[in-house]
């Protein structure tokens, strides 16, 4: 291992208002080596990117850089420093409609001293000398627009370099990359590496994580949770620390359920990926968990209509089930609380009544002319069904705090019944108690339906579910029954390693 | 309520009654049904506009070519009239066919080609201030008219048609309404309920406010946009059949106001009851207000090239009450 760290992060403390989103987070870098860090939505990865990256200003604590106070007040002034980060959204790091000359030299064409007039020789110049040194094979006059999403990748990983940094962040680089994309990424890491730049790698994806990493460091709820640098490194440990259960909660009583609702048999939703079959029971609440990016998301979408599944049939109370859309899909008695209300769910311009009726307009219209009394009832009845704190069914959306938002994307759904509920993330954004109102309110309604989770907490699937099933790499790989679950199993399961038990 | 919410939500009526009592006091005559009916009358064509330019409004897009519908639309039905020499119900078949087929080429420029709405729009308007004008190489269309080939057209307006822009209803006074006020007034009353009272203008609605959280509430997101680009469509060739019923001829000069002044309308129409979004009551609400305001001003003699200086400062003290107050502008 090499020795002193280039960069440290020492008791870094930042809070939103009197939501403490990092409290006292210590980190080191070294020169020459890739640090994964691992975490869960709001864990607080974001939060301490941006600092570092000199987006936030930092509520306490020390950074150090080569044994010297960083404290970076613009990303400019972190970038000059020699901390550079290229941020999940590729096309934050590059201007789509310039040269890719232009796009590796952008940095220099402001601040002071720089000419007023735009010199392209120069430009092409600095610019084949910074591509020479990534060994980046891109035709430097072609337009970024035109490039694949894994050469501006590369573009904008190559324009951070050209600051010659002495530490590089990655947010989630591989994130809209293919495999093979994501390998040429791989082996200029490596040579990122050779040069001695200290590297943090921000992930979920396990292949990734095992290819790169020299280090693990696992955040939860805003601290570090576990660092794992013995080779061969832990990988389910990590992924323990970064899920696992933090309290212990009452177990639920799984339920088995005789009746079968859905049948999926074969299903392939994503290149590559091995068939998922399943079988969901009437008055059953099945969780599915997984990593991000591992096809949570899709399969729930494929289920509802939105998204064509590669293969595989569906069957949905003894009759063949394939929806070409959502409005098919909801005819078919299958609803879906879609992941991230804000842009899937609420709308805005609505309130509480006319979110919760929105789905079902037909159903309580008569000739097209909507039955207000109807739906104003419907609304009262919902609210009061899942305790919805507002003052009345008239309230605007923006007026409720984010689990009663939740509260309504649920009960919007409720107002009728399904054959199968399916719910994506249904308890990101949401409050403990709100959570236990959504959870407790799922399974004493589940008689009648098949209810289908997707979350990536772990604690989520356990205190909701009667079944958990494991997804890695948009398939299934692991199934249990919510009582006397093996968690190590089920971590393995999630890591996606070999199994240590016999499956 | 707070006192601010009450100024949101009522400053714009309480603003059109002090305009009008103001009026009332300073310029003679004012109050009488007379002008009243000249006021509606005044703003029937640009207000059957601004209904339709609301619909797309409402599904988050907009409408630029509605002016020039409305201008095709007239030259279409003085076409159809005096050189094709058909009756009145063809010339609004084929006003209203090509009322449709525009908002049909519009929104699926917009849904399938994904071009922007203002291009798509500011395109459209381009195609049709050209494309009325081929047909008689630029020249206005009236009977008598000598044709680009040197024949004489010989049709004339039919009496049905012109009796659209002449004759007048009587209501407690003889021969007091216009049709165009009535058409106005049925036309508003037909969209404020479709947009405020069945699922389809509900639907409309949530397309604008949140598209994807429509879709996945099942809702045919691209059909309910291309509709509100042919009711847009429709309604701009509805206001084009009354101006040529108004003017008797194919004028190749008039409607060059219609588009800004529909759009100010609709957008006034924000302001109105603090909706803070586009709605059928608002937008004939704006479209009254301009008229009161340059009727009142007319009486009292200000000049006709100060009009436009005041719409603008009414458009621009409604888009400040809608969006800097309120706080929740959405456009």
């Amino acid at each position: 291992m090499v020795g002193n760290a280039v960069f440290r992060v020492e008791g870094l403390r930042k809070s939103f208002g009197r939501n403490e989103v990092l409290g006292g987070v210590s980190l080191d870098l070294h020169a020459g080596e890739v640090t994964v860090l691992m975490g869960a939505n709001g864990a607080g990865k974001s939060t301490l990117v941006k600092i570092v990256s000199g987006v936030y200003e930092r509520g306490g604590g020390t950074m150090t850089l080569a044994d010297q106070d960083f404290a970076p007040n613009t990303p400019a002034e972190a970038i000059r420093a020699g901390v550079v980060t290229v941020h999940q959204n590729i096309n934050d790091g590059v201007v789509a409609d310039l040269d890719v000359a232009t796009n590796l030299t952008l940095d220099r064409l402001s601040g002071r001293g720089v000419p007023t007039l735009f010199n392209p020789a120069r430009v092409r110049r600095e610019a084949k000398a910074v591509a020479d040194r990534m060994g980046l094979a891109i035709d430097l006059k072609a337009r970024v627009s035109d490039l694949s999403l894994a050469d501006r990748q590369m573009v904008a990983i190559a324009r951070a370099l050209a600051h010659q940094p002495k530490v590089l962040i990655l947010d989630e680089p591989t994130s809209s990359l293919s495999s093979a994309e994501a390998d040429r990424l791989f082996t200029l890491i490596d040579r990122l590496r050779e040069q001695g730049v200290a590297i943090l790698y921000i992930s979920h994806r396990m292949s990734d994580i095992r290819r790169l990493a020299d280090r693990i460091v696992s955040m939860r709820d805003g601290v570090i949770s576990g660092v794992f640098d013995t080779k061969p490194l832990d990988y389910e440990g990590a992924v323990n620390a970064m899920l696992g259960r933090k309290i212990h909660l009452d177990q639920i009583v799984a339920r088995n359920s005789a009746k079968a609702v859905l049948t999926v048999e074969g299903l392939r939703i994503g290149q590559g990926a091995k068939p998922i079959s399943l079988t969901l029971g009437d008055g059953e609440v099945v969780a599915i968990t997984g990593l991000v990016g591992v096809g949570k998301t899709a399969l729930a979408e494929t289920l509802f209509g939105v998204r064509k599944p590669l293969a595989g049939t569906m069957t949905m109370n003894g009759k063949s089930y394939a929806p070409r859309s959502a409005s098919e899909a909801i005819a078919a008695g299958v609803f879906l609380v879609a992941k991230d209300r804000a842009t899937s769910g609420i709308v805005g311009g609505f309130n509480i009544e006319r979110n919760v009726s929105l789905p079902f307009l037909k159903r309580m219209s008569n000739l097209g002319v909507l039955k207000r009394r109807l739906e104003r009832a419907t609304a009262r009845r919902q609210i009061e069904q899942l305790s919805i704190v507002c003052r009345s069914e008239k309230d605007e959306m923006s007026a409720l705090s984010g689990g009663n938002q939740q509260k309504v994307m649920v009960a919007r759904w409720m107002a009728q019944n399904a054959a199968l509920f399916i719910l994506d993330e249904p308890f990101q954004g949401v409050d403990i108690s709100a959570r236990r109102d959504i959870a407790a309110k799922l399974r004493a309604s589940a008689n009648g339906r098949a209810t289908l989770l997707f979350v990536t907490e772990l604690d989520e699937a356990l205190e909701t579910a009667d079944r958990i099933l494991v997804m890695s790499e948009h398939t299934i790989v692991g199934e249990h029954r919510n009582a006397e679950v093996d968690l190590d199993r089920l971590l393995a399961e999630v890591a996606g390693g070999p199994l240590h038990s016999a499956a | 309520m707070t006192l601010r919410d009450h100024a949101i939500r009522y400053g714009f009526i309480v603003l059109l009654f002090g305009l009008v009592a103001y009026f009332a006091i300073a310029a003679d005559g004012f109050v009488s049904p007379q002008s009243a009916v000249f006021i509606f009358q005044s703003v029937a064509i640009t207000g059957v506009l601004a209904l339709g330019v609301t619909a797309t409004l409402v599904v988050g897009g907009f409408d630029l070519s509605i002016g020039s519908v409305a201008t095709s639309a007239m030259m279409a039905a003085a076409y159809v009239m005096v050189v094709l020499e058909q009756n009145a119900v063809v010339a609004v078949v084929v006003c209203l066919l090509i009322g449709a087929i525009v908002g049909l080429i519009n929104g699926w420029l917009i849904v399938y080609m994904r071009v922007p709405d203002l291009l798509a729009t500011l395109g459209m308007m381009f195609l049709l201030v050209g494309l009325q004008r081929i047909p008689t190489e630029g020249r206005s269309i009236a009977t008598g008219m000598t044709m680009p080939d040197g024949s004489v057209a010989n049709g004339k307006f039919g009496d049905a048609f012109l009796a659209l822009g002449r004759h007048r209803f009587d209501f407690f006074i003889p021969n007091l309404i216009p049709v165009s006020v009535v058409v106005l007034l049925v036309l508003a009353v037909l969209i404020w309920f479709f947009l405020e009272y069945t699922r389809f203008g509900r639907m409309m609605y949530a397309v604008g406010s949140n598209e994807r959280a429509a879709e996945l509430a099942g809702a045919p997101v691209k059909a309910y946009k291309i509709w509100a680009y042919v009711i847009s469509g429709v309604f701009a060739s509805i206001g084009g059949i009354l101006l040529a019923a108004r003017l008797g001829r194919g004028d190749i000069a008039s409607g060059n106001n219609l588009l800004l002044d529909a759009v100010a309308a609709a957008l006034i129409g924000y302001a109105v009851l603090g909706a803070a979004k586009p709605n059928a009551f608002g937008t004939a609400v704006g479209a009254l207000f301009v008229g009161i305001l340059l009727q009142g001003l007319t009486m009292m003699n200000a000049p006709y090239y100060t009009q436009d200086f005041v719409k603008g400062v009414v458009l621009v003290v409604a888009l400040v009450f809608t969006f800097a107050l309120s706080g929740r502008g959405r456009g």
